[in-house]
């Protein structure tokens, strides 16, 4: 009996790992193909092979032709950003659902986003004259800012929500509510002082979602976002530990306390990564931990780095579908997100006795 | 490596020592009567012994035994003979049951009895057979694959006890041959048939050299299958000693202040205690 149903979850978790890593290269191609001006399959291919190859882009005629510079200039750095940032947020939305304990525990729903977004706002408003905050330092010196303004949320819901019986789910939503109010009204007391060229730089940054992918986004997007993606997976074990309560795990001889300040750091890291460099991206972070833990159960082994995989694939097809839905005008990429996690959050929230939540 | 079971029947080797542990509420900054919860209690555990901690709600008797597991800060010495200074290494001497689990995740029932192999090395499939064993020692390997968000309270108490059994599954793996297992009212959840079940499972353990601790609230249950009992009135020591020195009519009197009648078990001579 039972080695049937081992093999089930093997063949399952197989099955899952292979979808993931097949749909992340179609999505990402799709990603590069689709867009205002549509590009054919076999020319976006073409390009990309070009841009691999060639390192001095069409050095021949001293030009670029239109499609090199669509899928080489706009599109590619922008589905690499979307690609690292989808990960990031899927993985630690995994990571931070296994800390506390409850699988309703998102980054933008418990005010981490919310308390990233003003720690980078604080960074635009203090550090906007020493800095073009442009250039390499510049965002770099934001990332850091919404880093710090993200552990602060972080530890403050954690503390404020748990105890050693778990995460109440109502203490932590409203410590969300509170956090993200406070982070807003901070905000928006910045642009209330700030002049006008701060004015426009935060408002500028609020909005540039994806859109304002670069190169320098993708270098520091892929540097800090790899070191994250790779050091999150080694907390595998003491995650599953983790689930089975604090002192339980203490008793399996994990040293609780500096993990949970590790994981904390970690997420703070990934969120604050992604809000500095993509902007607000609701949900992910909710819909693929919760799907991927459905399909092959919520052994973190498996679990974060399939999350990653998924966030990934989500946040590709998410922009493609913001990019090309009402084309010309692109939609923020948060907007279809919201529209896709949105109900799904309100159908877990009504099943959540199913998971034995309070 | 199997130094307590070597060396011979007779020596005897005091595993835990318990020395005036006193354990207040945390914070509190006068020491009142209500903010003391454990005062000055001492008691001594063998190798291979059972010790069963009886005592009226809120006593402190799960308080005692969140000492020993190290949970909680306390007062005066608890000492365990051989144990590890190393977090991983002490994990593989020391099993604690809680008295509620608070999983609430869909891992299957091996993924949770196999998260007790975390602090071994000792390779995966040895680890899976471990994991097949104590599932059919508590009687739940049909449960297997099921979820354990499915099953009934009585289910998951098995499943949590599988686990810690699996914890200190050999003497080989424990440093120094020590074992400890901490039990907090274990058969709470259990029906007659697998309390029996557990109660002989307990028995194989320390028949091996394990010191075993529990809570019971079940004075028959304690009295039939520990060899020695605590009993604990109001944070204090009321009685320490085998069976027989603490299972009295007038101690259990002074505990639930109820009226009993003590009477001997047929078989095995242990006292029975009959509510009047």
């Amino acid at each position: 009996m039972h080695s049937v149903g081992q093999q089930q979850v093997f063949s399952n978790r197989a099955i899952v790992i292979g979808c993931a890593c097949a749909l992340l290269p179609i999505s990402f191609f799709l990603a590069l193909s689709f867009g205002t001006v549509s590009i054919s399959f076999s020319d976006t291919l073409w390009s990309l092979l070009n841009s691999v190859i060639v390192s001095e882009p069409a050095s021949g005629t001293g030009l670029i032709s239109r499609t090199d510079l669509i899928v080489q200039q706009i599109r590619l750095p922008r589905a690499l950003l979307a690609a690292v940032v989808g990960a990031l947020l899927g993985i630690c939305g995994a990571t931070t659902q296994g800390l506390f304990r409850n699988p309703l525990a998102d980054p933008s729903l418990i005010g981490v986003t919310a308390g990233a977004s003003a720690g980078a706002a604080l960074t635009i408003f203090f550090a906007g004259s020493l800095t073009s905050l442009s250039g390499l330092p510049g965002l770099g010196l934001v990332s850091i800012g919404a880093f710090v303004g993200g552990s602060i949320a972080v530890i403050l819901v954690y503390s404020l929500a748990t105890n050693t019986q778990g995460t109440s789910v109502a203490t932590m939503l409203l410590a969300g509510i509170a956090i993200t109010a406070l982070a807003g009204s901070l905000t928006n007391i910045l642009e209330f002082f700030g002049d006008e060229q701060i004015l426009r730089r935060i408002s500028l940054w609020r909005m540039g979602g994806l859109d304002g992918a670069s190169y320098q986004r993708v270098a520091i997007a892929a540097i800090f976002g790899s070191i994250i993606l790779v050091i999150l997976p080694r907390f595998s074990t003491a995650l599953n530990a983790l689930l089975l309560g604090e002192s339980e795990a203490r008793h399996l001889g994990l040293s609780v306390q500096s993990i949970k300040i590790k994981l904390v750091l970690l997420v703070a890291a990934g969120v604050g990564i992604s809000v500095a460099l993509a902007s607000t991206i609701a949900f992910i972070g909710l819909i693929i931990p919760h799907m991927i833990r459905l399909l092959i159960g919520p052994d973190h082994r498996y679990l974060l780095p399939i999350s990653a995989l998924g966030g990934a694939i989500l946040l590709l097809l998410s922009d493609t579908i913001a990019r090309t839905i009402v084309s010309p005008i692109e939609l923020p990429v948060g907007l279809v997100t919201a529209i896709l996690g949105a109900p799904f959050f309100i159908s877990l929230l009504r099943r959540r006795h199913e998971f034995g939540m309070r | 490596m199997n130094l307590v079971c070597v060396k011979g029947e007779n020596m005897i080797r005091r595993l835990l020592d318990i020395d005036k542990v006193s354990i207040r509420v945390q914070g509190a900054k006068k020491s009142t009567a209500h903010s003391v919860l454990v005062n000055s209690v001492s008691c001594h555990v063998n190798a291979g012994e059972v010790l069963a901690i009886i005592g009226a709600n809120g006593a402190g008797k799960s308080t005692l035994l969140n000492a020993i597991a190290g949970d909680i800060a306390f007062t005066g010495n608890i000492t365990i003979d051989g144990v590890s200074d190393q977090a991983k290494l002490r994990a593989r001497q020391i099993a604690v049951l809680p008295q509620l689990s608070l999983l609430n995740f869909p891992y299957r029932v091996s993924e949770v009895v196999g998260l007790a192999r975390i602090p071994h090395d000792s390779g995966r499939q040895r680890d899976d057979e471990i994991v097949q064993e104590a599932l059919t020692l508590m009687d739940i390997s049909y449960l297997s694959e099921r979820l354990y968000t499915e099953l009934s309270g009585g289910e998951k108490q098995r499943v949590q006890l599988a686990r810690v059994f699996a914890q200190i599954w050999q003497q080989a793996d424990a440093p120094n041959g020590t074992r400890l297992l901490l039990l907090d009212e274990p058969t709470a959840a259990l029906d007659l048939g697998h309390q029996k079940l557990l109660m002989g499972a307990i028995r194989e353990l320390a028949s091996h050299g394990v010191a075993v601790v529990m809570v019971l609230h079940d004075i028959n249950l304690a009295a039939r299958y520990a060899d020695k009992a605590l009993a604990l009135l109001c944070s204090e020591r009321l009685a320490f000693g085998t069976i027989e020195q603490v299972i009295t009519r007038q101690n259990i009197k002074s505990l639930f202040d109820v009226d009993v009648h003590i009477a001997q078990h047929p078989e095995h001579n242990s006292p029975v205690v009959i509510g009047l």
